[in-house]
């Protein structure tokens, strides 16, 4: 029943992990940027709403729709002012400016809030649970990540086959020069891109504020996760990304299972594994994205 | 009428005088542990691991096209391995210097996996692959587990000579990478390299193993690094995994390579000035020191692609290590 339960919590993590991700994704699949501070923009939007609340008192779910649209703008405007300027100068420009975002995020917050551990207080709901038998029990905050994380992947894949914006951004993916000559404003739809990657992370960073307690320094282990979540899954498939996620939450909650020391190592496994035996992740693209 | 004659050969004279400056500023080096206080050659040392690692990146990203961020894998291993070692009664002076042997070992399984990742996953993935080996190492209890250990074998030693040996290990791990980069390049791997670097399908085409090639890199690479780590480690003479796997010395690496100056092997040297000064003049300012790198390689990363060294060498044709060729009487008509 142990075993049984944490497979449950396993597969409900993945969600989490999944929202970490597909911004992560959609980046790479639209201007071939991996964001290096990927994970410290999740922290970074954590840590806001934890001011946002303890300033206005306005709840954490106005602290989310306060911080959502913010880390959007923000993404617009990162992309403007630094990668677009970047990707002009060559892929390595992009990887080098993201990493330097990523120590200078991680180093104001720490500068900022101290080393500190914290954690988004979400009330009662932090330990409510679903009952489902014996040992087994869900929390409602896992649920309702999970929820979120389909929610928002349905809303990106509708968003990219069906609104002429999303269609835009995928020529864009496909041949930015060709899109460009086609009157597509290749700038714009890369700001549209990255802002989306901004929201949904923050929206994953804010989750996992609620249900884990957080500090400055964590970012990159969340990087990493999304990365994992996104390369088991298979390259540009915001389904994999979800199996992908599920699959290392999996891990890491059995590895924790067998021995709490091997919560990270298992995930790493999996991921070793995967791309030593099927590079081309679990769920292999349709198009190669 | 005579015909152009036309003469390719390396360098000149700016690489004469560079050997024989080069030749002077090491044999000042060597003998600064006999006139300085060891506060300096402290410095110093810190100074020539970073010079060492960097110019391994550089090799890496700048000549392969391997932009890794995980090169602390082998900063940690390298470290581990002499404390390893010495627990087998390797003296860690020896121990540095085959730690790099044990890390190019172990970085050739390494390389499989990580070679199937290309461009910015291969970034990532080699950050995951260090983060395997840093809880591998966490779970070693007779290397000290989680909080790490001490190497006691060198607590024999006086401390003003064990001081003086330390600095004079660093300076030949040092001259080894820098030297070895510079070797590397002038031969047939060099040739391979920029030809990739340039066009890898025509590389290829041309009858270039680029996947050899690239290796090779990976694995000197890994043993510098190596190296370095065990410098790290009998200069500080204890290791927690915690810190000596940490990211922060790829980024340190990066930092260097990008701002002197990437894919050319003065650039590293250049950045390491640049680096160490910052680090002197800001020690004291804690994080907003860090803060000052991370901008710092934004801006860099955005305006100067060529850093500081490639920007001067490109504006007045100067270069200090000659590992490409200049093609002489074209200037003069026949």
């Amino acid at each position: 029943m142990i075993w049984v339960n944490a497979i449950v919590q396993g597969l409900l993590l993945g969600g989490l992990y999944a929202l970490f991700a597909c911004g992560l994704s959609l980046m790479f699949g639209v201007m071939r940027i991996v964001n290096l501070a990927h994970g410290d923009i999740a922290v970074l939007a954590a840590f806001l709403a934890y001011s946002t609340i303890s300033f206005t008192r306005v709840g954490v779910l106005g602290a989310t729709l306060i911080v959502l649209p913010v880390f959007a703008v923000f993404g617009y405007l990162v992309q403007s002012g630094m990668l677009s300027p970047a990707l002009k100068v060559g892929p390595l420009s992009t990887l080098l400016a993201t990493f330097g975002l990523s120590i200078v995020i991680q180093n104001a917050l720490q500068q900022g809030y101290s080393a500190d551990t914290r954690a988004l207080n979400v009330g009662s709901l932090v330990s409510a649970s679903l009952h489902i038998s014996g040992q087994i029990s869900v929390a409602y905050l896992s649920l309702i990540t999970f929820g979120l994380a389909v929610v928002v992947l349905v809303a990106l894949q509708l968003f990219l086959s069906r609104s002429s914006t999303g269609r835009i951004m995928r020529a864009t993916a496909d041949d930015p020069e060709a899109a460009t000559l086609s009157g597509a404003n290749a700038r714009h739809v890369y700001g549209i891109a990255t802002a989306i990657a901004f929201a949904t992370v923050a929206l994953a960073g804010l989750m996992f504020a609620m249900q884990s307690s957080f500090s400055p320094s964590i970012g990159p282990t969340r990087l990493l996760f999304a990365f994992e979540a996104v390369v088991i899954g298979g390259l540009g498939s915001l389904w994999g990304t979800l199996v992908g996620g599920m699959v290392l939450g999996l891990a890491q909650t059995l590895g924790a299972q067998y021995n709490p020391a091997f919560t990270l190592l298992a995930g790493h496994i999996i991921f070793l594994a995967v791309l030593a035996f099927r590079p081309q992740g679990l769920i292999a693209a349709r198009r190669t994205a | 009428m005579t015909a152009a004659v036309l003469t390719v050969r390396r360098g000149g004279r700016t690489s004469v005088w560079t050997a024989l400056g080069s030749a002077v500023v090491v044999a000042v080096l060597a003998y600064l542990p006999y006139a300085v206080a060891t506060s300096v050659t402290g410095t110093i040392v810190t100074f020539l691991e970073l010079l060492a690692m960097a110019s391994m990146w550089n090799l890496l990203a700048g000549y392969a096209g391997l932009v890794s961020v995980g090169q602390q894998a082998y900063v940690g291993l390298g470290a581990y391995s002499v404390l390893q070692l010495s627990d087998w009664g390797v003296p860690p002076y020896v121990g540095v210097f085959l730690a790099a042997v044990v890390c190019a070992l172990i970085a050739l399984p390494t390389s499989l996996l990580a070679f199937r990742l290309r461009g910015d996953y291969f970034a990532v993935g080699t950050w995951v692959i260090a983060e395997v080996y840093h809880l591998v190492m966490t779970q070693d209890r007779a290397l000290g587990g989680g909080s790490g250990r001490a190497l006691t074998t060198l607590s024999g030693l006086d401390p003003v000579l064990r001081q003086a040996i330390t600095y004079w290990v660093a300076l030949a791990v040092c001259l080894l990478s820098v030297l070895g980069c510079d070797l590397l390049l002038r031969g047939l791997l060099g040739l391979a390299l920029t030809a990739v670097r340039d066009d890898e399908v025509a590389a290829r085409g041309a009858g270039v193993s680029v996947g050899w090639a690239k290796r090779v890199v990976y694995l000197v690479a890994a043993a510098g690094t190596g190296a370095a780590g065990g410098v790290i480690l009998v200069s500080q003479l204890n290791v927690a995994p915690d810190s000596i796997f940490s990211v922060q010395f790829t980024a340190y690496m990066i930092f260097i390579v990008v701002v002197g100056g990437i894919g050319t092997l003065e650039g590293p040297v250049l950045g390491a000035i640049v680096f160490i000064v910052i680090q002197q003049l800001f020690a004291g300012a804690g994080v907003w020191y860090l803060i000052l790198l991370g901008a710092l390689a934004v801006v860099v990363a955005i305006r100067l692609p060529y850093g500081l060294w490639g920007t001067v060498s490109r504006r007045f044709g100067i270069r200090l290590f000659n590992v490409g060729y200049t093609v002489r009487g074209l200037d003069k008509n026949p």
